[in-house]
């Protein structure tokens, strides 16, 4: 039966056709739903893991003991992952194993636009890459088969254009792939120089098989139509390039790494002119390049931000979009009403402190008017960057410094930073905004939520006592909704010397919708201390006085604390 | 059937169920659809778009400028962003609703006061509802977007039956009665402005 489906959608559904065994990952746009839609399917165990590093050394084992196993991340988590990934490319698989590597040009919902292609040429690692839902499944079930075939990891390269959108796909029943056997092998799978030095040579060799055979695969389709122009592209791009070039002949690459060169050749000769059309990064140009295949490519489009229809209509046929400038207010992302995060941004902002963030929905206290943060780098980063201020700059400087971090991101890898941050003698306060769950890529669970990926109850890490446990010098909690209580721990601990670590708990307010009514405003002094608080729900009238929109309040009552006239009342159940 | 719709409103409005009717819609028709969703940090309250395309075949995913049939706008300032979108001569389906964006609340930028005007010189035809009204008489505030798709299914001619299935096919069973008489009231109380 034809079905519409998320491209993650039928990601899941290709590794579960193709008898995956299990799945590991960790949360991030715009992978997170491949996870998703595996763990509803019983035959298949799937989990979250702590990090993205955790998870690929899960699939190697999966791999290893002889079963299909796929590890899904965002491209960002690919860098995490780089580490095993690296390696379990020289020693193979023995189970097919499969990389679901997530790209976001345009950065919808990411801190850069790294291309992970380059990670599919470095570490040697073949990369398939689907146009939609129902090749995404296809590919999906093709990259376990190679992987087996040719004895190494197999990538499978989406963005975010095909993980978020649907078309329609053919859903076929799951060939259970048996268990093969695991036998010891040490010149294989223990990567020690005296190995390895042989597996380097066992890459080599089939990536050269590989590159051979890519020329075959019917994957990489020609499809001639006029000879005036021929395009090489991949993935969504291929949408994009037929939609707006009818008429022009296409190099259609499934596979993009190791890339079919000789079929590549073949087409320029049949063509007048050559350009190859992709995202981000010139990668299989320079590649065709260096093959001494003529083509052209960023010399017309931009290595930034994503393609479209109408880009490549504009470049390609000299026909413009025409687009009005309109000056209209932004509307950018911002905590929600009720969002625990607001109040401790607050109480940064108010102390005029120093704030490395993190990555996370609390990355939204850096827009105004809050705008309490400085730095946001990467995943776990916040701890490691107050403390490098700190040995920088001194005591003087820690005293008016925090770092701020979520309780999944402080799990993924903050607490390696927090570790060094004893270890090395550091005075840092480092502030957990435990809100009981991964908020930004829409509520998956964590090692302290209590519950598996699975929804099967968990042991529940206790953040308090592993901050304890790892020597830092004072551990607190505090509630989030506390102005007073938050205002008073983060002056106390950034005056303290030593590594302090306040906790500041209340789950997101979208968890438990269970609200009280909205709070109401009566004789406002339209002072406008509450607008600080940016709340969506409290609107600037005319008059400058304050409206709470009560079909967007929670009742979280953080406006009526911050009220010095006491005109904003909470609403009482 | 063959139309490009852009759901446009603001992060939480519910753009993705109602994109997911429509591709229920587009199965029952039998005709080829594409769906673009946006995830993740532009949810948060953020200006938040949704492509959809039905047509005999569908290439791109992503409906372009100057490229959509309709516009179905949660809020009117987003109707007004995206306006770009609506083919000559096109229709725009909005929501009167007004979502107040963080520059105006902190109040550096004025909420523009002309919008329907403004839609009005752009768009073939305007169809305006105050959704929002219409959900709280039915007394559930989340069924905004299924009143606008009621609103939406009138205006471009599909038959009552044939969008009641599609939603019945979308949403979770115990959904399905609010949301149905939600989508009734759209169907029958937009008008053209």
């Amino acid at each position: 039966m034809k079905k519409l489906m998320l491209g993650n959608e039928a990601i899941a559904r290709g590794a579960y056709e193709a008898g995956v065994r299990v799945v590991s990952a960790y949360p991030g746009t715009p992978s997170t739903e491949v996870s998703e839609c595996i763990a509803k399917y019983d035959e298949v165990y799937a989990e979250w893991a702590p990090n993205e590093k955790v998870a690929c050394e899960v699939a190697v084992g999966v791999s290893y003991a002889g079963a299909r196993s796929m590890v899904c991340m965002k491209h960002v988590g690919v860098n995490v992952a780089a580490d095993p990934m690296f390696t379990a490319a020289y020693t193979g698989v023995n189970g097919g194993m499969v990389i679901l590597a997530a790209d976001d040009p345009g950065m919808h919902s990411s801190q850069n636009e790294q291309d992970t292609r380059f990670y599919a040429r470095s570490a040697h690692i073949p990369m398939l890459e689907p146009a939609d839902s129902a090749e995404a499944k296809q590919f999906t079930k093709l990259a376990f088969e190679l992987s087996e075939e040719y004895d190494t990891p197999v990538f499978v390269r989406t963005t975010t254009r095909l993980a978020h959108s649907q078309s329609f796909v053919e859903e076929e029943e799951r060939k259970e792939a048996p268990l093969r056997p695991y036998v010891k092998d040490v010149s294989k799978y223990t990567m020690m120089p005296s190995s390895a030095i042989g597996r380097h040579v066992a890459v080599e060799a089939r990536e050269n098989r590989l590159a051979a055979d890519v020329n075959g695969f019917e994957i990489n389709r020609e499809e001639m139509r006029s000879p005036e122009l021929g395009v090489i592209c991949s993935g969504v791009v291929y949408e994009y390039v037929r939609e707006a070039l009818p008429e022009a002949s296409v190099l259609k690459l499934g596979m993009v790494y190791p890339l079919a060169i000789e079929k590549a050749r073949s087409f320029a000769a049949k063509v007048e002119r050559l350009v190859v059309v992709e995202e981000l990064e010139p990668f299989i140009e320079n590649q065709l390049k260096a093959h001494g295949i003529a083509c052209e490519g960023k010399s017309l489009f931009s290595k930034q931000g994503e393609l479209s229809v109408a880009v490549i209509r504009e470049k390609l046929l000299g026909v413009a979009t025409e687009e009005k400038k309109l000056d209209l207010p932004v509307r950018p992302p911002v905590m929600c009403a009720g969002c625990p995060h607001r109040g401790v941004f607050y109480i940064l902002n108010k102390l005029k402190l120093t704030v490395s963030a993190d990555i996370g929905c609390y990355t939204l206290g850096a827009q105004p008017p809050l705008a309490a943060v400085d730095t946001v780098l990467c995943m776990g980063a916040s701890v490691g960057i107050a403390h490098g201020f700190e040995k920088a700059r001194g005591r003087e400087q820690s005293a008016h410094t925090v770092a701020v971090i979520g309780d999944s991101t402080f799990i993924h890898s903050g607490i390696t930073g927090l570790i060094n941050a004893v270890y090395n003698k550091s005075n840092i306060t480092l502030i957990i905004l435990d809100n009981s769950t991964t908020g930004m890529t829409g509520h998956q669970q964590h090692p302290a939520t209590g519950l598996t990926l699975k929804q099967e109850p968990a042991k529940i890490l206790d953040i308090v006592a592993l901050c304890k446990t790892v020597g830092c010098d004072s551990v607190r909690v505090v509630d989030s909704y506390d102005l007073a209580e938050v205002e008073k721990a983060v002056k106390e601990e950034v005056a303290r010397d030593g590594v302090s670590v306040i906790v500041a708990k209340r789950p997101c307010a979208l968890l438990n919708r269970n609200y009280p009514p909205a709070c109401t405003v009566e004789d406002c002094r339209k002072c406008g201390m509450c607008f600080r608080l940016g709340c969506p729900a409290i609107e600037k009238q005319e008059d400058g006085s304050a409206r709470i929109n009560a079909s967007l309040c929670v009742g979280c009552g953080l406006c009526s604390k911050v009220c010095r006239f006491g005109a904003i009342k909470e609403g009482k159940r | 059937m063959k139309a490009n719709i852009l759901i446009v409103g603001v992060g939480g409005q519910g753009t993705l169920l109602a994109s997911r009717v429509l591709g229920a819609l587009a199965e029952i028709e039998g005709a080829d659809c594409k769906l673009s969703e946006v995830h993740g940090m532009s949810q948060r309250g953020g200006s938040v778009v949704t492509h959809v395309k039905i047509a005999p075949e569908v290439m791109s995913p992503i409906v372009g400028v100057g490229d959509a049939d309709v516009i179905l706008a949660f809020e009117e300032l987003e109707a007004l962003r995206y306006i770009n979108y609506l083919k000559k001569g096109g229709t725009v389906v909005v929501n009167t609703q007004r979502i107040l964006p963080m520059p105006v609340i902190t109040g550096a930028r004025k909420y523009p006061e002309d919008v329907i005007d403004s839609l009005r010189a752009s768009a073939g035809k305007v169809v305006a509802l105050d959704a929002l009204a219409v959900a709280e008489e039915i007394g559930e505030l989340r069924s905004v977007n299924v009143v606008m798709l009621g609103a939406l299914a009138a205006d471009i001619g599909v038959a009552f039956e044939k969008i009641d299935a599609a939603l019945k096919a979308a949403v979770k069973p115990k959904l399905y009665d609010i949301n149905r008489k939600a989508l009734k009231r759209g169907y029958e109380n937009r008008e053209e402005i």
